[in-house]
């Protein structure tokens, strides 16, 4: 069961504490921009093994929804950021790159 | 150390408190402003800032919970809501909308950890600090009122099942139960 | 035969006597007994019937990983099956019975099977039960049903409750053994908040034991000096009677704890799981003896030679007179030793190595014992017990050299590290071929939250099995030379044996898989150790193997010509041992199951004859019954109540979520497909709401309240979630919009008046003008009603003049009284959520989960109405463009009349000519909601049929489940009240 820290409140709490929802960074599609770019954001995921980005909300505590940097098959947490902002904070991806000599963000 | 020992915790219900609900930008000098118009005080993250006129929990970057006399509660609401017309602020009376609980005795603290996946061990919690989490299945709030005691706040309509979460667990412990 | 000694039993107290029962017989033991040590001090060897076979089977080991005593515990509501009895302390007046055995343990039936054992070999079931087809269901089924299974499910609900409890520390260390003690003092002595469990009710594992010295002391000194320590240190708690059962991701760890003084029905909670999360786990969890694979070694009397002396120096229990040991290592040595000092014959120690010698063999052959060397046992003679031992080389083929008559067998394989809680969540195990057993793998350890490693093994979890060796690992000393010699790997014996003696040889006691099955998997191509694992049953049952794995696998890569290491092992996956399934469910049962909202009026409906139907986690009366009535005529009558004269409708649980900034207009425009932007303060609007995919979610009445405030009324079950949403787009989409949101729900008590006579009722309650002029339909006001602070607002789900009303939760109760005395010659009466759906049925209006699934989009609900074509952008917009939501031929909203007045049945499908590729007939459209309406009286429904609107006047067939066919015609969903004269009251 994940340890997940809260950005917003500064709590580390065990995963019962949180609600996930799905990948982080999506780009929203909405009228106009075409039936590929509706499709990619509707259902395209990565699902990737290894680095992943993605969203929890803190349901049972602050309320507040947050990012994590996450390795999906050790479950390595390698950070959690403010939601507010399209793209990883700069020295997450240089966490990330030194702790996974070869990745990319895509 | 093994032997056995039985200690009960006293969950008490306690009558509606006077609550209120402000949602503001709290880093913003217009929520400091608006608390200190009413001789409230901005608490600094998870804590609850104690004066006369009452008691402000932080219960989120943008959220606190003034916890007042109840005959106080409307009144109070309805002078900050003035005070912050024209802010972007969000000033709610929600004095219905919770339970109360009070637990209290040498082993309140094990009575919740038997129910809320928090550290409660002396040092690790103590007055001055609220942590919101969930109390067996439902959403909580908890604070310290004293070395031995504990205020514990949860919505309404859940306040019976909380009674009985907290009556169960609040019955038996042993030397095994240290935090 | 198997007896007590008169002195001796360090765990016992011979001044407390306890009598207990097993299969309706009475026993007596001591307190400090297990049941197991107290069966067998009675000479009780037959403890349980094999699974398979039906083979009769004694005690094997001292702990948690005995595979054959386990046994149905209790009576009634206390009843527990599959306990094991080696580690089920025994209490005054416990009751026990044998498993899998019929008629009798002495006399079973099943054991027919071990005579036809030739006919079911690995892979039995999947090969035999085949052909012909047929005969599965009728024949084979049916007695596999009737045979399978161990214990005996309880019948009746556990009386017992369990508890939960969180506990939070730096370093956990699970064992307190010599390693585990030391891994205590060094993490407690660095500052650490160090928690120390251990499984057994004393400390000190298999050191105080054997009595070897730790330290330069004496086993049993280090082990009292270290305690007190420990206990002195305030960073540090120690628990015996606590075992570690599971470690899981990020540190965190399970643990199971009889609860202390606890007894059957007594009020106390019978177990407690530790929900532990710790940053270090140090597993000291010790080792596991392996059995020797020999013929006959499964026969009541042949015991591990560790459990054996555990039996001698715990309980002064041994199972024979005459115990011949048979060993490939030193440490049975050890048993012969302690059973010879204590006055038991041992005839010989049957030692498969070549000779050798160390200081334990010396200390034997000092003692005067016989030890024959390169020897292995050939067979065990005997049938419910053991009668003697038939010996031969170990290089051989069995052929006997000689017997010694005996009546039990201490057999010793070797020891395997419990590696367990290091491997549950991912730590990876080396072979060690010198001391034939896997260990840790410190390089490829657990990672924990931030990637660094947070499980490991010390003492002879980490395979360092002599006690000195042990300690020195846990301080993080050097580890002393080894004073045993070295183990010999056997994994048959003998060598050479052939099939009638390996048909003979069990691996898996519990599930009964023999040395021959494993080969014969690996002839069919099981090569992977998880499929033959699977396709043989072995280590899969409630043990999981903590005997046979090892010696399994090493009988597989013998079969394939394989080395152990390329083999592999399979999986560990917690718990380490059964976890009870009350304990894993804590406090969540009975009344507290789930957590049950009510509303401020609900003891008031529990007093007047509520029947609860649950909406979410709320309770909501379904209906008001009175003396005399069906369910169905309360129904009824609450309609018609509303319909002539008023009704009351509890409306609390509905959510209210205040939405409030200089963009909250703009937002609701985005979140709702029509416009709330252009609502005027004082107004109402309907209102839906729509995901991404474009699909309807939830529905409500927005009411605006100021310039830049508006109250978001959504369904009961969706109060949570729609708040959820609102704050995931504001917080996570247009962080940069100024909104606040707040969930008001719980706030308010909300009551709606609905009926011709809800003017006139709220009028006597007095304080706001209600009139048509001063509150007409879709307006809010607020203001107070019978002197509670109120708003008002005029919407309606019924069709009828109706208001709800909003005050302060403390005072529903209040509000609600006074509309129930007031209104007693007006006619008022309570309704409940079965009226509201047949009122708005008959209406027409939709309702969120019986014309919603999920899959169904405004539009296909003629909710058009509802849908603004003005706003270039809202959540679903785009979703609702999509070619397959465009389709003409979607399933839109009717209503249906059957043509008989009869109620079609929920759910039911209308058909038309053919079949799709299933073979099942076209479907064109299915019963969302359907009642029998008072009003009409005649039943009413809604549906969704294809193209639906345009086919008005259409009859429809819905097949019955059962047979026939009901007929209706498709019609306008608003059956009553078409033109909405009725809500302008």
């Amino acid at each position: 069961m994940l340890l997940l820290t809260c950005p917003y409140c500064g709590v580390t709490a065990e995963e019962t504490e949180f609600a996930p929802g799905g990948a982080a960074h999506l780009t929203r599609a909405g009228p106009g921009e075409g039936d590929d770019a509706l499709e990619a954001y509707l259902f395209h995921r990565a699902n990737p093994k290894g680095v992943h980005f993605e969203r929890w909300r803190h349901a049972y505590g602050c309320g507040k929804w947050f990012l994590a940097a996450r390795d999906t098959v050790t479950m390595e947490v390698f950070g959690t950021y403010p939601a507010q902002v399209s793209a990883p904070p700069p020295e997450l991806i240089d966490t990330i790159r030194t702790k996974r000599p070869g990745w990319e963000p895509a | 150390m093994a032997e056995h020992t039985v200690a009960i915790t006293r969950v008490e219900r306690l009558p509606q408190g006077g609550m209120i609900t402000l949602r503001a930008d709290l880093e913003a000098q217009e929520a400091v402003d608006l608390l200190g118009m009413v001789g409230l005080a901005m608490p600094e993250m998870r804590r609850i800032a104690d004066t006369e006129a009452g008691q402000v929990a932080w219960m989120s970057p943008d959220e606190l919970l003034i916890l007042c006399p109840p005959e106080r509660a409307a009144a109070l609401a309805a002078q900050m809501a003035e005070a912050c017309a024209g802010e972007h602020m969000l000033v709610a009376e929600v004095s219905d909308a919770r339970a109360r609980f009070a637990i209290a005795g040498p082993t309140s603290r094990q009575t919740l950890a038997k129910l809320c996946p928090v550290d409660l061990a002396p040092g690790r919690f103590e007055p001055g600090e609220i942590r919101r989490t969930r109390l067996a299945q439902v959403a909580c709030a908890l604070w310290m009122t004293g070395p031995e005691a504990f205020e514990l706040i949860c919505f309404r309509s859940v306040a019976d099942y909380a009674e009985t979460a907290l009556n169960t667990a609040a019955t038996q412990f042993d030397a095994g139960m240290s935090l | 035969m198997a007896h007590r000694l008169d002195t001796g039993g360090r765990l016992i107290d011979r001044a407390a006597p306890m009598d207990f029962s097993f299969n309706g017989k009475g026993f007596r033991g001591f307190a400090g007994d297990t049941l197991a040590s107290a069966l067998l001090a009675s000479d009780q060897m037959l403890m349980g019937r094999s699974f398979k076979y039906h083979r009769p089977r004694g005690v094997v080991a001292r702990g948690h990983e005995e595979p054959n005593a386990l046994m149905n515990i209790g009576a009634g509501p206390f009843f527990e099956p599959n306990q094991r009895a080696t580690v089920t302390p025994l209490t005054e007046g416990l009751e026990a019975e044998s498993q899998n055995h019929w008629p009798s343990l002495e006399t079973d039936a099943g054991a027919v099977n071990g005579l036809l054992s030739r006919f079911l070999p690995a892979g039995f079931y999947y090969k035999t039960f085949i052909h012909p087809r047929p005969a599965w269901k009728h024949l084979f089924e049916p007695f596999i049903r009737q045979s399978a299974g161990l214990g005996r499910a309880p019948k009746e609900p556990d009386g017992d409750r369990y508890e939960h409890f969180y506990r939070f520390c730096d370093v956990l260390i699970a064992g307190g053994g010599i390693a585990g003690l030391q891994a205590a003092l060094k993490a407690g002595e660095s500052g650490a908040r160090v928690l120390l469990l251990e499984q057994a009710p004393v400390w000190g594992g298999r050191a105080a034991i054997d009595g070897d010295d730790v330290d330069g002391q004496p086993a049993a000194d280090w082990i009292a000096g270290a305690v007190a320590r420990l206990e002195a240190m305030p960073n540090v708690a120690l628990h015996t009677g606590v075992m570690v059962s599971g470690v899981y991701d990020h540190g965190y760890v399970l643990a199971a704890q009889p609860v202390p003084g606890h007894r059957p029905g007594s009020s106390t909670s019978r177990e407690r799981l530790w929900r532990i999360r710790t940053d270090w786990v140090e597993v000291a969890a010790g080792a596991i003896e392996r059995p020797l694979s020999f013929a006959g070694n499964d026969i009541p009397g042949v015991m591990l030679a560790g459990a054996v002396r555990d039996y001698l120096a715990d309980f002064a229990v041994v199972a024979g007179a005459r115990t011949v040991v048979v060993t490939n290592n030193d440490d049975a040595y050890r048993t012969a030793l302690a059973l010879h000092a204590a006055g038991q014959a041992v005839p010989a120690i049957i030692d498969a190595r070549a000779e050798t010698d160390s200081p334990l063999i010396a200390a034997v052959r000092e003692a005067g014992l016989r030890i024959a060397f390169g020897t292995g046992i050939a067979q065990v003679v005997g049938g419910k017990r053991v009668t003697g031992v038939r010996l031969c080389p170990q290089s051989g083929d069995g052929t006997m050299t000689e017997e010694i008559r005996c009546d039990a067998v201490a057999m010793s394989g070797g020891w395997s590290p419990a590696v367990h809680l290091f491997s549950q969540c991912g730590g990876k195990l080396t072979w060690d071929a010198d001391q034939a057993f896997f260990r840790p793998d410190p390089e490829r350890a657990p990672m924990s939250v931030d990637g660094t490693p947070f499980v490991f093994a010390v003492g002879a979890a980490n395979g360092h099995l002599e006690s000195a060796a042990a300690q020195a690992d846990a301080a993080g000393t050097p580890i002393p030379a080894a004073t045993e010699a070295l183990i010999a790997p056997v994994w048959r014996m003998p060598a050479q044996a052939p099939v009638k003696l390996r048909e003979k040889t069990w691996l898996d006691f519990q599930n009964d898989v023999k040395v021959s099955d494993v080969q014969l998997a690996a002839r069919e191509g099981f090569e992977s150790v998880e499929h033959a694992k699977r396709y043989t049953t072995l280590g899969m049952a409630t043990d999981q193997g903590k005997l046979s794995n090892v010696n399994g696998l090493a009988v597989l890569g013998d079969a394939l010509g394989r080395e152990i290491p390329q083999v592999g092992t399979t999986t560990f996956r917690p718990p380490y041992v059964p976890l009870n399934m009350g304990s894993i469910a804590g406090e969540a049962r009975g009344p507290i199951f789930q957590p049950l909202r009510k509303t401020p009026m609900d003891a008031w409906h529990e007093s007047h004859g509520a029947h609860w139907e649950p909406v979410g986690h709320w309770r909501r009366p379904y209906c008001f019954q009175r003396s005399g009535e069906s369910m169905e005529d309360a129904v009824a009558r609450e309609i018609l109540s509303v319909r002539r004269e008023v009704g009351l409708l509890d409306a609390s649980t509905l959510g209210k979520i205040l939405v409030k900034g200089p963009d909250a207009g703009r937002f609701l425009d985005m979140l709702y497909t029509n416009m709330m932007s252009t609502l005027a303060p004082g107004r109402c609007r309907y209102g839906l709401m729509c995901s991404e995919n474009g699909f309807l979610m939830d529905d409500g009445v927005v009411a605006r309240i100021d310039d830049d405030t508006w109250l978001c009324h959504t369904t009961t079950g969706g109060a949570d979630n729609i708040h959820g949403h609102m704050e995931d787009w504001l917080q996570t989409e247009w962080w940069d919009w100024k909104v606040w949101t707040q969930n008001l729900t719980e706030q308010f008590a909300q009551i709606a008046v609905v009926g011709p006579n809800a003017r006139t009722l709220l009028e006597r309650l007095g304080g706001m003008d209600l009139s048509a002029e001063a509150l007409p339909f879709m307006r809010w006001a607020e203001g107070e009603i019978a002197g509670i602070p109120a708003r008002v607002f005029r919407i309606s789900f019924s069709g009828e003049l109706s208001y709800e009303i909003a005050v302060p939760a403390g005072r529903g109760l209040e509000l609600w009284e006074r509309l129930v005395a007031e209104g007693a010659d007006l006619g008022v009466a309570p309704y409940g959520t079965e009226a509201l759906h047949v009122l708005r049925a008959e209406k027409g209006f939709i309702m969120i989960g019986d014309e919603t699934d999920g899959t169904v989009i405004p539009q296909d609900l003629g909710l058009d109405w509802a849908i603004s074509k003005k706003k270039t952008d809202y959540l679903g917009k785009a979703a609702q463009a999509r070619a397959h939501m465009t389709d003409p031929e979607r399933w839109k909203l009717v209503g249906l009349e059957t043509l008989d007045g009869t109620v079609l049945p929920d759910g039911a499908y209308a058909v038309t000519e053919g079949n799709n590729e299933l073979g099942q007939r076209n479907m064109i459209g299915r019963v969302t909601s359907s009642y029998r309406s008072p009003t009409l009286e005649r039943g009413i429904a809604m549906g969704l049929v294809q193209r639906g609107p345009e086919r008005m006047g259409e009859v429809l067939d819905f097949p019955l489940i059962g047979g026939g066919v009901t007929k209706a015609r498709i019609a306008s969903p608003v059956f009553y009240d078409p033109e909405g004269e009725r809500l302008h009251g």
